[in-house]
């Protein structure tokens, strides 16, 4: 179609007008977008750039290595083991199915934990490494490295996990580590950023636990370049955290596992203090268990079968649990007595078999009783009645005041779980706690260990260690941090009248080497190494006086849970003494045949710093013994599994 | 017969065509897409690949289309205009019904040797229709309700098509240049003003139809709405992008952080950092001087384009050249408008800078469209 030219002139016009119309619109958006490109680039400039730093500098915490824990001889107890992994980083893998075909081939990988690895692989982004399979061999590891080129993506990693090469041995006294767990988490106040990562192992019970802090270290950190996805690009900067410190402790593992071996098949706890520093030589509790299950994380059957044994294996007995002392607390009420200048030496009580106190019968372990009786004889045969006597003269106070004053009833500092603070009954305390009046009952009770008092192995051991010594010996665990030298146990003088000390300490040799004495059946015949000591048979029933009248039932017809606590304390060598020992042996019945044996062997074995020869044994026992030492040294773990650090 | 047919006698013929190209369009477009090389190269991590060698080919491929299409005397173009609209419109159905899903959109079409996008074409043969159509229509029937209908049912057409891929962006910048043709060819204001006040009401309308049955929008298309309105409530979902993008321009600063030195493309934080996001990165790398050149640098294309075609007296040249420049200019406001959060996020590149291959083609073979307007005005 032909356009005529006034026609175009007006259309040129029109399109210019309206081109100047669109032209100045666009300046205007034009000028619309530089202004806003101006307020953010230059006016908000600064607040950009700091988002910008923020999205891509990360922290990441370099986790510390945790310390050590070491015997007095610098045998490793706790220590950090290499722990070889496989990972597999999905980009790099190809075809994840194909690689871990070919994987399973080579080495042995759980199923269950191959499809947790599938699971995990597809939640996370491709290129984070996803553990495979833990705790490899060497061998393994070994093979899978061989093997890199037909395995893309898989590698193997190396890491630390804790490891207790003594096993259940020092289960109680060491305890375990564990990932950290929400309700740890809940529980302790602790602000440090290491426990927010998961899976980070704290100590769980035992000496893990009370030296966490010293044990853990500090994180280092490490501040990374990282991309939106979180892939690491590079690092910036990096501050080396501080590996948590060693730490030794009191304990001689070699005798620590002889003790738990000796105890075998009881349930029963044992301590071992050295008098010259008060140093712990053994903590043991029988049963125990392998603190390496809880490191890897303890099956539900291994839980279970833990958690319902009868002979509770995860107590740990020797400190926490709190028995009855029995006679062995009988020192106690004498020395008392004689403080407080209520009894004589020399002076004679009449046994009959029983006493009466209002009306209340109470009877002494020998029914045709003891006859005139003195402090010495009434120790070594263990006569009740006098006891029922002098306790009444001299008052549960004075006795509680004694027992607190030699380590019962009071909680002794340990770094270990759930120490237990035993009892030590007096007239305020029943008052306060039962909000009953004492009566005179409960002290004839208390004068035997019986009735409201109860302690602990651990305390027994330290009861014994002062009497022996007559000074206020402090049980000590810790010999080193960081090689730091840590205060010794040995205290000051208890201020106790020498003679009477050394008139009970005459009463408890006689106790194991006369031939009336409760223990002569385990006494030790090589006199540098004599022992002293006390029995104590702790009832955990009430014997009915219908019982009583029928003939009392034997303790091995009744059910395990209804027998008496069998009891020792004693040291050696008697003449320069050196270690005190305590053992109570769980409804073992008479403490003179259950506990006292054991206390004999675990004192030669500590000053003999091995087996003992067979002459230290009386001659008719020497058979027995040397089949035992068999067992035991069968049983005992090679000494030098650990590292040696001294 | 047109009236261009008549004075041909001054226009150059043969090589001297070349002389009279528009050089400066040429120069800004060639300055513009250095640019684009060079930012390419920056959020590939200095590489030459995968990115820029490609982009760099069909650079260059585009310069001898823009030149071939040149040459050719515009009213053959004219001529021609039917044919690609006809051809643009059987192509926006083929992607309908053969066309490839990516990221979400089916909005390509594999012709062997290339991707076509054929929504990218038909930006340009639907300005170059209405050019023609407005160049056929006495001035007189311009205004006319018949006559006004008419386009308007070319113009949807392709946007009706676009819409249902669906590519908003593309959709809403087919929709205003083809009204920018119709306003520039004269049409009556008051219409302009009544699909005005109707967009209002429509914007109204789709408000209040959110979650009712009659929904007009996708549901991602409402949260693209509400991230616009609010990026910080979804940082790391819907409004991430933004977010991020707004990071890295706003950390710019002054002066820019130095080629290659831009944490946010860098390290990834910017999400298609080399298509529609590209613009972010020089925004970082380069400061504010460096985005504003670039802004200034497209102005100045698109003010050469309107001073060509002010002074061509051919009706169908001077509305296809406004047509183009106003597409283009569409194309890199929106696409800054978006990364700077003032508009949403609708998935529009930066023109001759971001990577990608048909788009790139379709602009260059629209400034030889250009270009052969100015070679070939009546003198």
């Amino acid at each position: 179609m032909k356009r005529p030219p006034k026609d175009i002139i007006s259309s040129a016009r029109m399109v210019s007008r309206r081109a100047l119309v669109m032209g100045g619109l666009q300046l205007g958006v034009v000028g619309a977008l530089g202004w806003r490109l101006q307020s953010m680039q230059v006016e908000q400039a600064d607040q950009f750039r700091l988002l910008a730093e923020e999205n891509r500098i990360n922290i990441r915490l370099l986790p510390p290595s945790r310390g050590m824990i070491f015997d007095r001889n610098g045998i490793a107890i706790a220590a950090n083991e290499q722990n070889y992994r496989v990972v597999m980083v999905r980009e790099d893998a190809g075809d994840v199915g194909e690689v871990l075909a070919k994987l399973t081939e080579i080495v042995e990988i759980d199923p269950d934990d191959l499809s947790r690895a599938m699971q995990e692989m597809q939640r996370r982004s491709p290129f984070v490494p996803v553990t495979i399979a833990d705790r490899l061999s060497w061998e393994d590891v070994a093979q899978i490295n061989l093997n890199t080129p037909a395995l893309p993506g898989i590698q193997a990693e190396v890491g630390l996990s804790r490891v207790y090469p003594w096993g259940a041995d020092l289960a109680h006294v060491v305890g375990y580590v564990g990932p950290v767990s929400d309700y740890d988490l809940s529980r302790i106040d602790d602000t440090d950023p290491l426990l927010q990562i998961p899976k980070f192992q704290i100590g769980k019970t035992g000496a893990e636990n009370k030296l966490e802090r010293t044990l853990r270290g500090s994180a280092g950190t490490r501040r990374i370049e990282v991309n939106a996805a979180g892939r690491i690009m590079r690092e910036l900067d990096r501050q080396e955290g501080d590996p948590g410190k060693d730490i030794q402790l009191t304990l001689d593992s070699r005798l620590q596992s002889y003790v738990q071996a000796r105890l075998d098949g009881e349930s029963a706890g044992a301590v071992v203090i050295d008098l010259e520093n008060g140093d712990l030589r053994a903590i043991a509790s029988a049963p125990a268990f392998d603190p390496n299950l809880f490191v890897r994380g303890i099956s539900v059957p291994d839980w279970t079968s833990l958690n319902e044994d009868k002979y509770r294996p995860l107590a740990a007995k020797a400190v926490q649990g709190t028995y009855p002392p029995g006679s062995t607390f009988k020192m106690v009420t004498v020395m008392a007595a004689m403080e407080a200048g209520l009894v004589a030496p020399d002076e004679t009580v009449y046994c009959p078999g029983f006493t009466d106190v209002f009306n209340i019968r109470f009877h002494c372990w020998k029914r045709g009783g003891h006859g005139n009786i003195d402090l010495h004889e009434s120790l070594k045969q263990s006569c009740d009645c006098y006891y029922y006597e002098i306790a009444q003269r001299v008052g549960i106070d004075k006795m509680a005041e004694m027992a607190r004053k030699l380590g019962l009833g009071v909680r002794h500092d340990l770094p270990l779980s759930a120490v237990a603070e035993g009892l030590a009954p007096d007239k305020e305390w029943k008052a306060r706690v039962r909000g009953e009046e004492w009566r005179i009952g409960d002290t004839v009770n208390a004068s035997i260990g019986q009735g409201y008092v109860l302690s602990s192995p651990l305390q027994l051991a330290v009861m014994t260690a002062r009497i022996a010594t007559g000074r206020e010996v402090t049980p000590r665990l810790i010999r080193l941090i960081d090689g730091v030298e840590q205060p010794t146990g040995l205290g000051d003088s208890l201020g106790l009248n020498e003679n009477m000390l050394r008139r009970i300490r005459a009463s408890m040799e006689d106790v194991c080497n006369h031939r009336r004495g409760t223990a002569y059946g385990s006494r030790i015949t090589d006199d540098a190494h004599k022992m002293a000591g006390k029995t104590g048979t702790s009832q955990v029933r009430r014997i009915t006086p219908e019982e009583r009248a029928a003939g009392v039932t034997k303790n091995e017809d009744l059910p395990w849970e209804r027998r008496d606590h069998a009891l020792f304390v004693g040291y050696a060598p008697y003449d320069n003494p050196r270690y005190a020992v305590s053992v109570v042996v769980e409804h073992g019945g008479g403490g003179s045949r259950a506990a006292a044996p054991i206390a004999r062997d675990i004192l030669l074995q500590a000053q003999y710093g091995g087996p003992p020869p067979l002459e230290a044994y009386p001659a008719g026992v020497r058979d027995k013994i040397a089949e035992q030492q068999r067992r035991i040294e069968a049983r005992i773990p090679p000494g030098a599994k650990g590292r040696n650090r001294v | 017969m047109s009236y261009l047919e008549y004075n041909t006698k001054y226009v150059p013929t043969g090589l001297r065509k070349v002389l009279h190209l528009n050089w400066p369009i040429i120069l800004l477009l060639i300055a513009v897409a250095s640019a684009g090389f060079l930012m390419l190269y920056s959020v590939a991590g200095g590489s030459m690949t995968p990115w820029v060698e490609p982009q760099m080919e069909r650079f260059a491929l585009g310069m001898v289309l823009m030149i071939i299409v040149a040459m050719v005397p515009i009213w053959f173009w004219r001529n021609m205009a039917f044919l690609a609209y006809g051809g643009s419109m059987v192509l926006l159905l083929g992607v309908e019904f053969f066309g490839e899903v990516r990221m979400g959109a089916q909005r390509w079409i594999d012709i062997g040797f290339m991707r076509l996008q054929p929504s990218e074409l038909t930006k340009i043969t639907l300005v170059m229709f209405l050019a023609a159509y407005y160049d056929w229509l006495p001035n007189k029937k311009t205004s006319h309700p018949l006559w006004v209908i008419l386009p308007v049912i070319f113009i949807l057409a392709p946007t009706m098509l676009v819409l249902n891929q669906p590519d908003l962006g593309t959709a809403l910048l087919l929709m205003i240049g083809g009204a920018t043709v119709m306003f520039l060819a004269g049409v009556h204001w008051a219409y302009f003003a009544t699909v005005v006040g109707g967009g209002v009401a429509a914007i109204v309308a789709v408000f209040q139809s959110r979650g009712a049955p009659w929904q007009l929008l996708k549901d991602y298309q409402y949260r693209r709405i509400d991230t616009f309105l609010d990026p910080a409530n979804d940082p790391l979902g819907a409004g991430y992008h933004i977010t991020q993008a707004k990071i890295a321009l706003g950390s710019g600063g002054w002066t820019g952080r130095g080629f290659m030195q831009g944490t946010q493309s860098r390290l990834n934080f910017l999400p298609e950092k080399h298509t529609d996001f590209i613009f972010t990165t020089l925004a970082e790398e380069f400061g504010f001087v460096g985005a504003f050149t670039l802004l200034v640098l497209y102005l100045l294309i698109v003010l050469f384009c309107i001073i060509s075609a002010m002074g061509n007296r051919d009706r169908f040249a001077s509305l296809l050249t406004l047509g183009i420049a106003m597409t283009f200019f569409l194309f890199f406001s929106v696409n800054m408008a978006m990364v700077t959060g003032l508009a949403p996020v609708v998935g529009v590149p930066l023109p001759l800078v971001s990577y990608g291959g048909s788009a790139m083609l379709v602009l260059l073979v629209a400034f030889g469209l250009v270009q052969s307007a100015h070679i070939h005005r009546p003198r």
